[in-house]
């Protein structure tokens, strides 16, 4: 009995994992089991405060983990994980963009109430006990683990080298973001149903990823990105089997970013997601998700891109166009920002579609850009208040420059960045993939983008329009709460990141050229 | 030369200014406005100052030139410098700042926006306006060419009439969606000069000098164009200049139609035609018979015009198709003509913008109907706004006349036709100026206007009067502007390839024909 468990003990190699490359990960997610076990163990006074440190502690040491990593180029973890510079920029990107969103995350001066999240999930909307619990000002510190092991799901997806680590990453990252949209305080139902959502068409997409990753393990004998690339420069037989793979692959990852036609869920969840988590996902999910779509494409499937870049110019211009004309009639603000992230996915894939070092590194700047511009905006979302919780219909937000300019200046100018106008990390971003794109020989859907690019410079300054040249309704309108030093911090970090990318490109223009090619 | 940093001076001048007027305390708008307009007049003075260093003659092109790498990843540099074209354009800008500040010294006492706000997006978008004409690197010029639209935007929209928002909007997007279409024509020069040099590069001269296909040229004219004619704007991408124009306080309104839209001619006749000569030359017939539609059609639609601003909006359309004329008759007269009338429309236009806005601000109507016999009442004013007018219709002896009479020399030498049939926007525009000012400023006093009208006070002589003197003396003598501008235009025609036609009289007319 002890012999055969020895021999087969023996059998076993033990995995030599390098510790130093994957310590981001590492960190980050070791900190949401350690955030499960304060849940457990620590008194309900003293958790929201462990909590916070322990993210926060996460996140900066996960940040400094990377910053000395740079420079690497391996794979390593089996195989299975790719420390590369790309790698390293978008784990980067995620870590800041997550801290962000974390800040946001932590407010609770704005809501009377304590914070944006319910105080407990579990209760049904409206029920005595949710009244009971919220009259006991308990709050919601489950949401600090589940973040974290999104984060390290995030950080972990773009680094994947093959189909089945990149499977699990992504599921990861999406099962607390499901909980996580449930999660409002305000308008549970309207979260519930964003939750539900979510999860169904999510766990949809999961099997396309799935099912598109076992074709081409078909196909190729390999679930690697590196070894199905090898296979196809090998043979060129079943090709059924490949395109069928990588359009059922390309599924998975397309609705993950919302591009179109995949992109049905984004309007509802991000309206329903507590708007701190909101900001959260869209844009550190689009890193992340950018980060494996670019190197699934360009590693595994870069020999064929003649095959896959048709496809990707309809996906790309029906996005941008999709976004931009639904979004012209939105009146609610939060679904307005989600048809605009729609747009934005459009623009971004003009990059990926570009297959090369221009587009790669403009996708990098692009998603940075983005997402920092993002998180700003939805935390000004959340500042804007009535009685009854956030003002987001677009009419309450009528004469907002008014009453305070500083706020609505801030939003008006991560609108003129969404919008893509000079000086504004948004121009800079866009004119890195347009040139990418034009580059890479696909001027027409860059020419796409330009027009969609005007169409959408309408909805973005309408916004502008009601803040500062419409006159404050009359009665006692919604006002701007002033927030703690949280969520502060975490505009005053996207202003200026959003001028800084916009006035001197230059710094991120070098890391992201640093950051070189995907390691194979 | 000197090594003074003329251009980034004048660049960040007016920005510092800005700041320093937001950082004003809240009710201090009488401050804000006295600051703004001091530093205005520091920004004159030093433009002056540069202008006195220009060297029209033996300089190089580009004078005062300064560079800096900016985004090394693309080739940009930025890079100012000026050509005699663009300092006279910056001069125009710089000149008319303070005038415009001080012409609406109460222009935004009782609007939603603040004092400060308005005294510092003029300042923000004198700077825009200096950078745009000064710079020398072509991604450089976009910035500043989108940048513009910002503070015009809430310059408009703040400030504005009635109906501002539409106006704002409007205005915003015509002029977005032309720079995007810019934006792509930019991206694919780029594209062409990293086939052609190896690198890319942004560079005037660099780009300039090179030898594009000539089908790829086209597309990209084509993006480049369009965003000029529709910030010059060109029938038929006009209509947004009328609604701007009229619903815009005066000032911002000289500052539009006065500086910024001659971006889009200035765009035609330094990138159009240097960067894309053969484009240039194959879509000349169709930008004439564009000019020629907009000199007759703005002006026709001017007659019919019964508020006062869109009436001078629309003069302003024809004046852009002599613009445009001139600088696509690919001849030496023409385009000086154009470049000078880019400055005299810019002087004349104002003193029309700012002596209506008076004259509506006083009444509290646009609408000509409303007027009558002011010329009782407030002889200065009709008589200042007369001038104006007949510097507007290119009277002999006011300064649009030298322009005018160049712009249908130069086309006259090569199509005759095309000048027969400008020279008729000249009768056209008689008729709108007089039937404008008998209807305003002769006849019976109506009560109302005799009780609201009275005549110019100090503030507002100061103003009107430097508009009035540069009017005479540009009409008078000219000379000075161009000889500054004329090495420029024959660059220009250098560029493009383009010799002037022989002369069909006799050779003894040459020595006079200057």
């Amino acid at each position: 009995m002890n012999g055969t468990l020895a021999a087969a003990a023996g059998s076993f190699e033990i995995p030599t994992l390098e510790y130093s490359a994957l310590a981001p990960i590492l960190i980050v997610l070791g900190a949401a089991v350690v955030g499960v076990l304060i849940e457990s163990f620590v008194a309900q006074a003293m958790r929201r405060n462990a909590q916070l440190v322990v993210t926060f502690a996460a996140l900066v040491g996960a940040f400094v983990a990377v910053v000395l990593a740079r420079g690497t180029q391996q794979i390593v973890a089996l195989g299975s994980v790719a420390i590369d510079g790309p790698t390293l920029f978008m784990q980067g990107s995620i870590l800041v963009l997550a801290a962000m969103a974390a800040l946001v995350m932590a407010e609770r001066q704005v809501d009377p109430a304590g914070d944006s999240f319910a105080p407990r999930a579990s209760a049904l909307p409206g029920s005595e006990d949710e009244q009971a619990f919220t009259r006991l000002g308990w709050l919601q510190t489950e949401v600090w683990p589940l973040f974290l092991f999104s984060v390290g799901g995030m950080l972990l997806f773009p680094a994947s080298t093959d189909l089945l680590t990149m499977f699990v990453a992504l599921e990861v990252l999406s099962l607390p973001l499901y909980i996580m949209a449930g999660l409002a305080r305000r308008r549970r139902l309207l979260s519930q149903e964003a939750a539900l959502k979510y999860f169904m068409l999510g766990a949809f997409s999961s099997a396309f990823f799935l099912y598109g990753t076992a074709l081409l393990y078909g196909f190729a004998g390999t679930v690697s990105l590196s070894g199905i690339a090898d296979a196809l420069t090998k043979s060129a037989d079943n090709m059924g089997l490949v395109l069928g793979g990588l359009g059922l692959l390309s599924v998975g990852l397309l609705f993950k970013i919302s591009a179109a036609p995949f992109h049905q869920w984004t309007p509802d969840v991000y309206q329903g997601s507590p708007t701190s988590v909101t900001g959260f996902m869209a844009a550190c999910t689009k890193v992340a998700a950018f980060g494996a779509l670019l190197r699934v494409m360009y590693v595994a499937f870069g020999g064929i891109r003649w095959d896959w870049r048709p496809m990707m110019y309809v996906i790309a211009a029906l996005t941008m166009i999709v976004g931009t004309i639904f979004a012209l009639t939105q009146t609610d603000i939060k679904r307005l920002l989600a048809y605009s992230s729609i747009a934005q996915a459009g623009f971004m894939l003009v990059g990926v579609i570009a297959t090369n070092q221009a587009g790669l590194e403009g996708t990098m700047v692009y998603l940075l850009a983005y997402g920092v511009a993002t998180i700003g905006a939805f935390a000004i979302v959340t500042l804007v208040r009535d009685a009854s919780g956030e003002a987001t219909h677009l009419s309450q937000w009528a004469g907002l420059g008014k009453r305070s300019p500083v706020v609505a200046s801030a939003f008006a100018l991560f609108l003129l960045a969404f919008a893509g106008i000079p000086l504004t990390s948004g121009f800079t971003a866009k004119f890195a993939v347009f040139t990418a794109g034009i580059s890479g020989g696909a001027a027409p859907v860059v020419v796409i983008g330009v027009v969609a690019s005007a169409v959408a410079a309408f909805f973005y300054v309408r916004v502008i329009v009601v803040m500062f040249f419409n006159e404050p309704s009359a009665d006692s309108g919604p006002s701007v709460v002033v927030p703690s030093a949280f969520t502060t911090l975490a505009i005053t970090v996207a202003v200026a990141i959003t001028v800084v990318i916009g006035v001197l490109p230059q710094v991120i223009f070098n890391l992201a050229s640093q950051a070189g090619l995907f390691v194979r | 030369m000197t090594t003074f940093p003329w251009l980034p001076v004048l660049l960040v001048a007016p920005l510092v200014g800005a700041t320093a007027v937001m950082l004003l305390p809240k009710t201090s708008d009488k401050l804000a406005k006295q600051v703004g307009l001091v530093v205005s007049l520091v920004v004159l003075g030093l433009t002056i100052a540069m202008a006195l260093n220009f060297d029209a003659a033996t300089g190089d092109r580009f004078q005062f030139a300064v560079s800096t790498p900016w985004i090394s990843q693309f080739g940009v540099n930025f890079a100012l410098g000026v050509d005699g074209i663009a300092l006279v354009l910056v001069a125009l800008s710089t000149t008319l700042v303070p005038i415009v500040l001080l012409a609406g010294w109460h222009d935004a006492d009782d609007s939603r926006g603040t004092v400060r706000g308005y005294v510092a997006l003029i300042l923000t978008l004198e700077a825009a306006m200096i950078g745009v004409f000064a710079a020398t690197d072509v991604f450089l010029f976009y910035v500043f060419f989108e940048a513009m639209l910002v503070p015009v935007y809430f310059l408009i929209g703040r400030y504005g009439g009635p109906r501002r928002n539409y106006a704002a909007v409007k205005f915003f997007l015509y002029s977005l969606f032309g720079g995007l279409l810019m934006l792509a024509s930019l991206i694919g020069l780029y594209v062409v000069s990293g086939d052609i040099l190896g690198t890319g590069s942004f560079d005037f001269t660099t780009l300039a000098s090179m030898a594009i296909d000539p089908g790829t040229q086209k597309w990209l004219f084509a993006g480049f164009f369009i965003a000029f004619a529709i910030k010059a704007p060109l029938v038929p991408f006009h209509t947004w200049l009328p609604d701007a124009a009229a619903e815009a306080t005066p000032g911002t309104a000289v500052l539009l139609v006065g500086v910024l839209d001659k971006v889009g001619t200035f765009g035609m006749l330094r990138y159009c035609l240097e960067l894309f000569p053969d484009a240039s030359r194959w879509a000349t017939p169709l930008v004439i018979v564009l000019a020629v539609v907009g000199i007759i059609y703005g002006a026709l639609l001017a007659i019919g015009q019964t508020d006062i601003k869109r009436l001078i909006a629309y003069t302003s359309v024809s004046h852009f198709g002599f613009i445009a004329l001139g600088i696509f008759v690919m001849t030496t007269q023409g385009q000086s003509g154009s470049a000078l009338y880019m400055v005299n429309h810019g002087f004349s236009t104002a003193a029309l913008f700012i002596i209506g806005g008076f004259l509506i601000s006083r009444r509290g109507s646009k609408l000509i109907a409303d007027f009558g016999g002011v010329q009782k009442v407030a002889p200065i004013l009709a008589g200042t706004f007369l001038v104006a007018g007949m510097s507007s219709l290119a009277l002999p002896g006011l300064s649009s006349f030298v322009s005018e009479f160049l712009v249908l020399v130069g086309t006259f030498e090569r199509y005759t036709w095309v000048g027969v049939i400008a020279s008729l926007g000249i009768v056209l525009a008689a008729l709108y100026i007089l039937l404008m000012y008998q209807r305003t400023m002769t006849g019976p006093t109506p009560d109302i206007v005799a009780e609201k009208v009275h005549d110019l006070t100090g503030r507002e002589i100061f103003a009107v009067v430097p508009l009035l003197v540069v009017i005479l003396v540009l009409g008078f003598y000219p000379k000075p502007v161009l000889d500054v501008i004329n090495p420029a235009v024959d660059r220009v025609m250098h560029a493009v390839n383009a010799t002037d036609p022989a002369p069909s009289v006799a050779p003894v007319a040459e020595g006079t024909a200057k």
